[in-house]
């Protein structure tokens, strides 16, 4: 099967008064039409710049310095503005994690879904509205012909990040980048936009890339898992084999910080200490600080090894015969 | 721009005709009118403080009998002059006297120019007027663009060349820059009058400069002279907007969607920097309307704000008095249309006004 996305040492780095930050420093990944993987890491480990620069919308002082993103067969990196805006929202789309601050306060829900439309073809006004009533009706928000008169503060958190998820769904996508959608919103929200999500992608055979903090959410949805630290990407594979058996420590800490998945009355596990410093990395293992098992090879940049699609970048890897 | 116009003459309309709708389909209902009826209220309390501390400050500067009167009246005369005007009685005699009169719609007449004070002030209004309207529409319809592509690429030479010149606008005082124009454009390269009003064409019974071509000569540098600080204060308002929204996510969102820049820049950012532009549009016209008091004199420009330093200079009270309660009206009038215009650009600001 070819790819429909396939990113290879993928560098964004931002340049700052401080210095050089690499948010995203050699990441390579690759997904299948209709699949969907998460990407999940902790704060600042960069999942939003790697969704960023996937659509070419790194803001300055940020910069892609290295890698390609080849979607359906064409290098994304590099292209003319105006062929990349031609793709956007088209051919790739993205949903952003504050659903309050995505949509235009000052315009109705009908308005800006009908910019989004015009944006690449020529659309007129009841066909748009007709187009725009029939999508917000498929993620789930009632009486959709009404709520395309309101403005996004008259509707609630969950409405608005389905709006968001309308627009990025508007004009069929092969694949949306999800940048932590249901972060904001509560609990039960969350879980019905997921299931919508996961159907909404498999009826329409969109492509998903899952970021999430969170890797219980990412493995109710995904197939696959990426697991990113101080910008690379740290252990891959199936959701079944990274939850059951991690192989990178960190992605073994991040379980072990999982709610669901401790024993009932026994405190969370954390991983001591913080991520390093961007602009100024450790040499080696950007982990290995952090990592109980790190020995003195650590102090050497390990690299992502394995073979179909599972893949670990550690000298020391769980699981392995001492 | 063109849409909050058009947003704008729907709400007025709803002001006159209370059937039509609020865009939104907000129904103008008893709590708009509430609202409207609570403003009024404020606005004559106002007026009515304002009307005091006027007359009161007035009072204060001097005796206008000096001026009523040729230096060689007898002293018969000064008293029965006196008398005609009330000067004999005290203050709040006379402001009770004043208030009875105001509410007769009576304001005065003029002392110097003997003829009432109310038809004087709207004679010289029009001039006034026109030249307020070119220099502020012109600085907005300038100023606006510039400053949100200065805003849009804060680093290019352009935008630099911008706000450079915003700088010059804000810092060089404007009678200088009235008379700079005055030598360059009259004196030195003779293509436009000095000062005057040149040649008026009549719209509705008002004599207006903008409706010859002459006119428009004599327009062109005070109302130059006029704008330029209001120009760079638009243009710094656009671009600190613009540089603010274009970093938001609703841009970055718009642009994930494959919206165009010029599309995000005049359907988005437009949008959401204008309701401070707006704000500054109408303190803008207010004082200029009323204080335009420097360029007019400058040019010779007979409107108002000359009119009120002759005034001043010739203690000519009922005019002063008239001339500074129509002020303060103009601006409650200014504050309520921009306060109108903000809820028609923000619609969280019409949903909390209507609660
Ligand atoms: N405009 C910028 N200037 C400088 N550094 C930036 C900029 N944007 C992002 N970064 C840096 O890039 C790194 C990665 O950021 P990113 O937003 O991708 O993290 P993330 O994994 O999405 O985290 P979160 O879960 O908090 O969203 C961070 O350390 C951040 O400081
Ligand atoms: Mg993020």
């Amino acid at each position: 099967m070819t790819a429909l996305l396939e990113v290879r040492d993928l560098a964004t780095h931002f340049a700052t008064r401080t210095g050089v930050v690499r948010a995203v420093d050699g990441v390579t990944l690759s997904l299948a039409p209709g699949e969907i993987i998460g990407l999940v890491g902790e704060s600042g480990s960069g999942k939003s710049v790697t969704g960023f620069s996937i659509l070419g919308l790194v803001d300055p002082p940020g910069r892609i310095v290295r890698g390609s993103v080849r979607f359906e067969g064409r290098e994304l990196v590099g292209l003319p503005h105006g062929e990349l805006r031609s793709l956007r929202g088209r051919r790739i789309a993205m949903v952003f994690q504050d659903p309050s601050a995505t949509l235009n306060p000052v315009l109705t829900i009908l308005d800006q879904m009908r910019l989004a439309l015009e944006a690449h073809e020529r659309i007129g006004k009841a066909a748009a509205r007709a187009r725009a009533a029939e999508i917000l009706t498929r993620v789930g928000i009632p009486d959709a012909g009404r709520r395309l008169d309101s403005y996004p503060h008259q509707l609630s958190g969950g409405m608005r990040q389905r709006v968001a998820i309308a627009i990025a769904l508007l004009n069929r996508p092969a694949l949306v980048v999800c940048d932590e959608p249901t972060t904001a919103l509560d609990v039960s929200i969350q879980a019905q936009i997921l299931a919508e999500m996961k159907s909404l992608a498999r009826e329409s055979g969109t492509a998903l890339i899952w970021i999430s903090h969170d890797l219980s959410t990412v493995s109710a949805l995904a197939s696959r898992i990426l697991v990113m630290y101080a910008g690379r990407v740290v252990e891959e594979g199936t959701v079944g084999d990274v939850l059951s058996a991690p192989r990178h420590p960190y992605t073994r800490g991040l379980l072990d910080s999982l709610p669901s998945l401790a024993t009932p009355g026994q405190d969370l596990r954390q991983i001591p200490g913080a991520m390093p410093s961007l602009s100024d990395p450790p040499p080696g293992c950007a982990f290995a600080p952090r990592c109980a098992h790190a020995v003195d090879a650590c102090t050497a940049m390990p690299d992502l090894v394995g073979a179909g699609g599972r893949g670990v970048r550690c000298h020391r890897p769980l699981g392995d015969a001492p | 721009m063109r849409e909050a116009t058009v947003k704008m003459s729907v709400l007025l309309g709803t002001i006159f005709n209370p059937a039509r709708r609020l865009p939104g389909g907000q129904a103008f209902d008893g709590d708009m009118l509430g609202y409207f009826l609570q403003r009024l209220a404020q606005a004559l309390v106002v007026m009515l403080v304002i009307s005091a501390l006027v007359f009161a400050g007035v009072y204060g500067i001097g005796n206008p009998i000096d001026v009523l009167l040729s230096p060689d009246a007898t002293q018969a005369i000064r008293e029965a002059t006196i008398k005609a005007y009330g000067l004999d009685q005290p203050l709040w005699v006379q402001y009770r006297d004043f208030l009875l009169r105001l509410a007769a719609g009576d304001f005065g007449r003029s002392f110097v120019f003997n003829m009432p004070v109310l038809e004087l002030i709207l004679s010289r209004l029009p001039a006034t007027l026109e030249l307020t309207l070119l220099a502020v529409f012109g600085a907005t319809f300038a100023g606006v663009p510039l400053g949100m592509y200065a805003g849009y690429r804060p680093d290019g030479i352009a935008a630099r060349a911008i706000m450079a010149f915003s700088v010059l606008g804000f810092s060089v005082p404007t009678f200088w820059i009235g008379l700079v124009l005055i030598l360059t454009f009259a004196v030195t390269l003779g293509w436009l009058p000095a000062g005057g009003r040149g040649e008026t064409a009549d719209l509705f019974g008002v004599p207006f400069s903008f409706l010859t071509l002459d006119g428009w000569s004599y327009l062109a540098l005070p109302a130059l002279n006029l704008s330029l600080f209001k120009f760079a204060m638009m243009v710094r308002l656009a671009r600190a907007g613009t540089r603010e929204t274009m970093l938001g996510d609703a841009v970055k969102f718009a642009r994930a969607a494959g919206e165009s820049e010029w599309t995000i820049l005049h359907r988005h950012v437009l949008r959401l920097i204008a309701i401070p532009i707006v704000t500054v549009f109408g303190l803008e016209f207010g004082s200029t309307l009323a204080f335009a008091v420097v360029t007019e004199t400058i040019f010779s420009w007979p409107g108002v704000g000359k009119l009120i330093i002759d005034s001043i200079s010739s203690l000519d009270r009922p005019v002063m008095v008239a001339y500074l309660m129509l002020v303060a009206f103009l601006f409650i009038l200014i504050n309520f249309l921009v306060d109108i215009a903000y809820a028609a650009l923000d619609p969280r600001l019409r949903a909390a006004r209507a609660r």
